[in-house]
This record gives C-alpha cells, sequence and structure tokens, in this order.
C-alpha cells in the first residue's frame, strides 16, 4: 500500500470509529426529513395556486428553486465535515504531538498530506453526492419533477466541497486550529455574499457589482462552481421564469464554462502545491 | 556502511527569530553506542535530536545518521524515534498504533513484531486496549515500542522515562541493556542523572546549545582525593588517588593509629554537570 493510502485509510477509520458518520448521518437525515416536510408543503400550497399565469412556470420554478435550496445546505453541510476533517491536519495535529510521530517515518511529508487530502476528499465526496441525490429525489417524489441538469450540479458541488478540502489543509500548514477554522468559515461567508451580491448585480443591472461578485467568485473558485451548479438546475428555463429563477438566492445567472473548470483544475493544483511546499518546509 | 557514526553533528546551529537554540554542536554517536543527552531546560536537547530526526531545520552545519544526510529518507528509515512530548490517535488501540507505523515503516515483522514489542515494554495485556484508556505511562512504553518497529540501527529517545514511576525508569534501563546487546545505538535525551551514569557508555552535557562536557561517566567522575576515619577523627588527602591508598594506610597504621574506614572520593557526575551548566 502507498503511504498516502495508508494514510486515507487511517483517516477514514478514524471517521468510522470516532463516530463521525454516526453523528453525520443522524443530523444529515434529520435536515432531509425537514426538507421533505417543507418541499412537500411548498407543492401543495403550489398547487391550490390558480393555474394560468401566462408563461411563468410555477413548478419549474419551484422545483429549481427547492433544488437549489438543497444544493446551497449540501454545500453548507460539506464544509462543515470537510473543514472538521482538516482544519487541525499539520500545525493542529503538531501541536498536539499526532504528527511528529509519522513524518519521522521514511514515506515523505507530501504524501502524508495526500493521504490526509484523498481520506478527507473520499469521505466529504460520498456524503456530498449522497445528500445532493436526497435532495433530488425528494423534490422529484413532492413535485414530480427533476431540474433540467442532475450531473452537471452534483459534480460541481463534489469539485466545490474538494477545493474547500485544499484549502482548509492549506491554512492547517500556516494556522492554528481555531484559525483555520474561523479563517475557513469567512472564505464561505465571502463566498456566500459574492453569490448575493452577484444576484444583487443582476437585479440591479450593476455592472460594477456583478465584476465584483464575478472576482470574488473566481478567487474563490468552489463558489463560482456552485454557482455554475445552480445555473445548471434552470438551464433550459427561458424567458420570465429563467429570469425569476436567476434572480432569486437559489438561482444563478453564472453559467458554467470550460473556463471555469480549467481554472478550478489550476487553482486545486496550485492550493495543494503551496500546502505540499508549506509542509515540507515546516519545522515540527 | 557500518564505520559511518550512528549519528554525527558538526558544527551544528539552529536559531528561532532571536533565540539561539544550537550554537556550534559536536556530537558523535558511534554505532552500538549509548550516549546521554543530558542539560538543563532549554539547553538545546529536544532541538538537536529533532534536527537528528528531520523534524527540524539547522541553520547552518550538518548531521548524518548512519551516513545519510539527517531528513532524508534513508537517514529516517535508520531511526526510532520517541518524542519529548508526543500522542497517539486515542482511538486506536496499542495494536493498531504498532501496526500503523509498521506500515509506514514497511516492516515486515506482523503481529509477532508488534506481540513481541509489547512484551518488551511490558505491555502485552495491552494490545487491545485502546490508547485513550492509558496512562500516560503506559503510552510512554507504547511509544517506545513504536520507536523500536523495524530493528532501527539507532534510536533517538527524548526523555522516554518522564512520565513513568521507579519501577518503570528501571524497566525502562533494563531495555536500553539488552538494546545494547544487540548494538542498538541509543541517543538519551534526559534530566535523570543517575539513569544516564548507570547505562549510558558516554555522557554528553549541553548547556547554552554547547557542549560543556562529554566523556565516559568514570571520565567524567573525577577523583577527589582519599578520606581516612581514624580514631583521631576524619583525615583527608584530597590529592591522593585511589593507588595511593594502601601507602596512606602503611603510614598512618606505622604512626600507631587505628583505621575504621578508608574511602576514595569522587566527584558525582552531578557535581559534574552543575560544574559544566553553570556559566562563570
Ligand atoms: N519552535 C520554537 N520556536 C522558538 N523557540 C524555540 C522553539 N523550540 C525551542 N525553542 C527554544 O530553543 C531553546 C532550546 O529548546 P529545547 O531544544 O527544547 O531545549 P531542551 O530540550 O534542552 O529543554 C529554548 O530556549 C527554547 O525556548
Ligand atoms: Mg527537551
Amino acid at each position: 500500500m502507498s503511504p498516502a493510502l495508508i494514510i486515507a485509510r487511517h483517516v477514514l477509520q478514524e471517521s468510522i470509529r470516532r463516530r463521525v458518520f454516526v453523528i453525520v448521518v443522524a443530523l444529515s437525515l434529520a435536515f432531509v426529513a425537514l426538507f421533505a416536510f417543507a418541499t412537500a408543503e411548498a407543492f401543495a400550497r403550489l398547487n391550490t395556486l390558480s393555474p394560468g399565469r401566462g408563461t411563468l412556470d410555477t413548478g419549474g420554478l419551484a422545483t429549481v428553486t427547492l433544488v437549489g435550496l438543497g444544493m446551497f445546505a449540501t454545500l453548507f453541510l460539506g464544509t462543515v465535515l470537510a473543514v472538521f476533517l482538516t482544519v487541525g491536519a499539520v500545525r493542529g495535529d503538531a501541536e498536539r504531538g499526532l504528527l511528529q510521530p509519522l513524518v519521522v517515518r521514511p514515506p515523505r511529508r507530501s504524501e502524508l498530506l495526500l493521504g490526509r487530502f484523498a481520506g478527507a476528499t473520499g469521505v466529504c465526496v460520498v456524503y456530498v453526492v449522497a445528500l445532493y441525490a436526497a435532495v433530488i429525489e425528494v423534490v422529484h417524489i413532492a413535485g414530480g419533477r427533476y431540474p433540467d441538469q442532475i450531473v452537471g450540479p452534483g459534480v460541481a458541488l463534489a469539485a466545490a466541497v474538494t477545493i474547500l478540502i485544499a484549502l482548509s489543509l492549506l491554512g492547517s500548514v500556516m494556522l492554528s486550529t481555531i484559525a483555520n477554522g474561523i479563517a475557513m468559515f469567512m472564505v464561505f461567508g465571502a463566498a456566500l455574499v459574492a453569490g448575493l451580491l452577484n444576484t444583487i448585480g443582476t437585479a440591479l443591472a450593476s455592472g460594477t457589482v456583478e465584476t465584483i461578485a464575478h472576482d470574488i467568485a473566481l478567487a474563490l473558485p468552489f463558489e463560482a462552481l456552485y454557482q455554475a451548479g445552480l445555473h445548471g438546475l434552470a438551464a433550459n428555463q427561458t424567458g420570465f421564469t429563467g429570469l425569476l429563477v436567476n434572480l432569486g438566492p437559489f438561482g444563478s445567472g453564472q453559467a458554467g464554462s470550460l473556463g471555469l473548470d480549467l481554472w478550478a483544475a489550476a487553482y486545486l493544483l496550485i492550493v495543494a502545491s503551496l500546502a505540499i511546499v508549506g509542509f515540507s518546509r515546516r519545522d515540527l | 556502511m557500518s564505520d559511518t557514526a550512528a549519528v554525527a553533528a558538526t558544527a551544528l546551529y539552529k536559531r528561532y527569530g532571536s533565540v539561539t537554540a544550537l550554537a556550534g554542536v559536536e556530537l558523535t554517536v558511534r554505532r552500538g553506542e549509548l550516549v546521554g543527552l543530558i542539560g538543563p531546560n532549554g539547553a538545546g536537547k529536544t532541538t538537536l535530536v529533532k534536527i537528528a530526526c528531520g523534524l527540524t531545520r539547522a541553520s547552518a552545519g550538518t548531521v548524518t545518521v548512519c551516513g545519510h544526510r539527517a531528513g532524508t529518507a534513508p537517514a529516517r528509515a535508520a531511526l526510532g524515534y520517541l518524542a519529548e512530548l508526543f500522542r497517539f490517535p486515542g482511538w486506536c488501540t496499542g495494536a493498531e498504533v504498532l501496526a500503523l507505523h509498521q506500515r509506514l515503516a514497511r516492516s515486515t515483522g506482523g503481529a509477532s513484531e508488534r506481540d513481541e514489542l509489547l512484551e518488551l515494554v511490558g505491555l502485552s495485556d495491552a494490545g487491545e486496549r485502546r490508547v485513550e484508556t492509558m496512562s500516560k505511562g503506559m503510552q510512554q512504553r507504547l511509544g517506545i515500542a513504536q520507536a523500536l518497529i523495524g530493528a532501527p540501527p539507532l534510536l533517538l529517545l527524548d526523555e522516554p522515562t518522564s512520565a513513568l514511576d521507579p519501577a518503570g525508569r528501571r524497566a525502562v534501563r533494563e531495555l536500553l541493556e539488552e538494546l545494547r546487546t544487540r548494538g542498538v545505538a541509543v541517543l538519551l535525551n534526559s534530566h535523570l542523572l543517575s539513569e544516564i551514569e548507570l547505562v549510558c557508555d558516554r555522557v554528553v552535557i549541553l548547556s547554552g546549545g554547547r557542549v560543556t562536557a562529554a566523556g565516559r561517566p568514570s571520565e567524567l567522575t573525577r577523583a577527589g582525593g582519599i578520606e581516612v576515619h581514624t580514631a583521631a577523627g576524619l583525615r583527608r588527602f584530597p590529592t591522593a588517588t585511589r593507588e595511593d591508598a594502601p601507602a596512606i594506610v602503611a603510614s598512618l597504621v606505622g604512626e600507631g593509629q587505628q583505621i575504621y574506614e578508608v574511602r576514595v572520593v569522587r566527584s558525582t557526575l552531578e557535581d559534574v554537570y552543575l560544574e559544566a551548566v553553570t556559566p562563570e
């Protein structure tokens, strides 16, 4: 077994043994139950409204908005899990004396870090994909419809969480556990604000606001990926309905592109390289 | 290969900002040699060991481990390390900790190596116990077992007995003697002078980041004269050595003195230590 795999397995074992999964699964089930209840209510209300509102596709609007809400919750919960698994991976573990016995073994530090990354990514991607699938299915059962795209937004979510894990590992090389935890949630918050700014910018047709939001999303491409995922949910909505979706908090006018995908991949590589270089030079 | 030293530090410096932790240390641990590194808190003992095992990088100078530059993979493969402050994951059992380190060290010893090491440190019954249920002393013994995985030719032990009771300390002493018969080189950090004096082939005293004294315990502890208890009281011969004792006794008896006790006085390692670490 390669050193990275040995460490990834260790991370997985830790998650199982420390009952991380039990708690995460229990809380996620609670969230899905709540979400199912709210979704059922929303569609029930929708059916009591009089139909025939011109071109407005209320069912489609409700479907993408609810899936969008679910995507946001999935990203949030996935981020919590990702940060929890990695926030103290280097400095935190070194301060507690957990890291030194491992680092002294022959494998390179980069291999150990890669193992932490692979372990956390494995756990978080499975989690995010499972929760996202549950959201889609709940909305489908309650409203009878699927969003326009399913796979693309799911992949975007998984990629977004992967980038967050890399950022958190980089933070763990430079910051203490608490500082890194705070930093990660501020980064997440900044991205959230960028998303809302973007919506406001679109609504006001303000180019400047949109540009700022766009720049933040590029600096934090997990946000751009998430926005692209939201956009994909309503990819086929046109006219007034499409506009309404994009103006809501769980819609986005930012479509994905090959350029974004390439940038996200490059970003991941840059962040991972910085983390490896920083870790390799660090006195422990 | 085996003519290279287990550890060789040359003109070793380490600065942390304005703090100079090591200021030109020269130190050699030969193959199979048991060297005690003593010195007051902050002398730089831990820093020296951390550089040798590649956790920390030197500001200047070199360290080699069994002929390899410290910190490189072959250097790390040649050593076992027990940190001064360490922890194993609380959710792991003792055997799982050892198994993880076996995998990382590519040891092929399997379960028999784990059992043998646990027995060696007196933890035979604790292999299936989780680390979080072990006392600090048990964890320290598990740490020693971990350092021995793969039978490395060099052990770096940073205060391995700090959490042990007297019985546990004696057990570690016996373990070190056993390792000596196996030809393992050991660099042992401690501030327990008696412990060092009892087991070490050589003692290095570090103070303020410098080696201030080094040698065999018997060389460091100088002769301090001869004391003779006679009926007339205590007579001191401060410059006399052991070889002079018969002549002194003969002349005193010749003077008609009654002799009750003759003692060759040696300075203790503690005296030497205090002298070596006190700045003049
Ligand atoms: N990471 C660090 N950052 C700054 N100073 C340090 C660090 N580690 C050790 N020092 C300083 O280096 C000196 C030597 O420390 P250390 O090697 O731990 O001594 P010892 O193990 O002999 O007690 C001390 O003055 C200590 O404060
Ligand atoms: Mg120390």
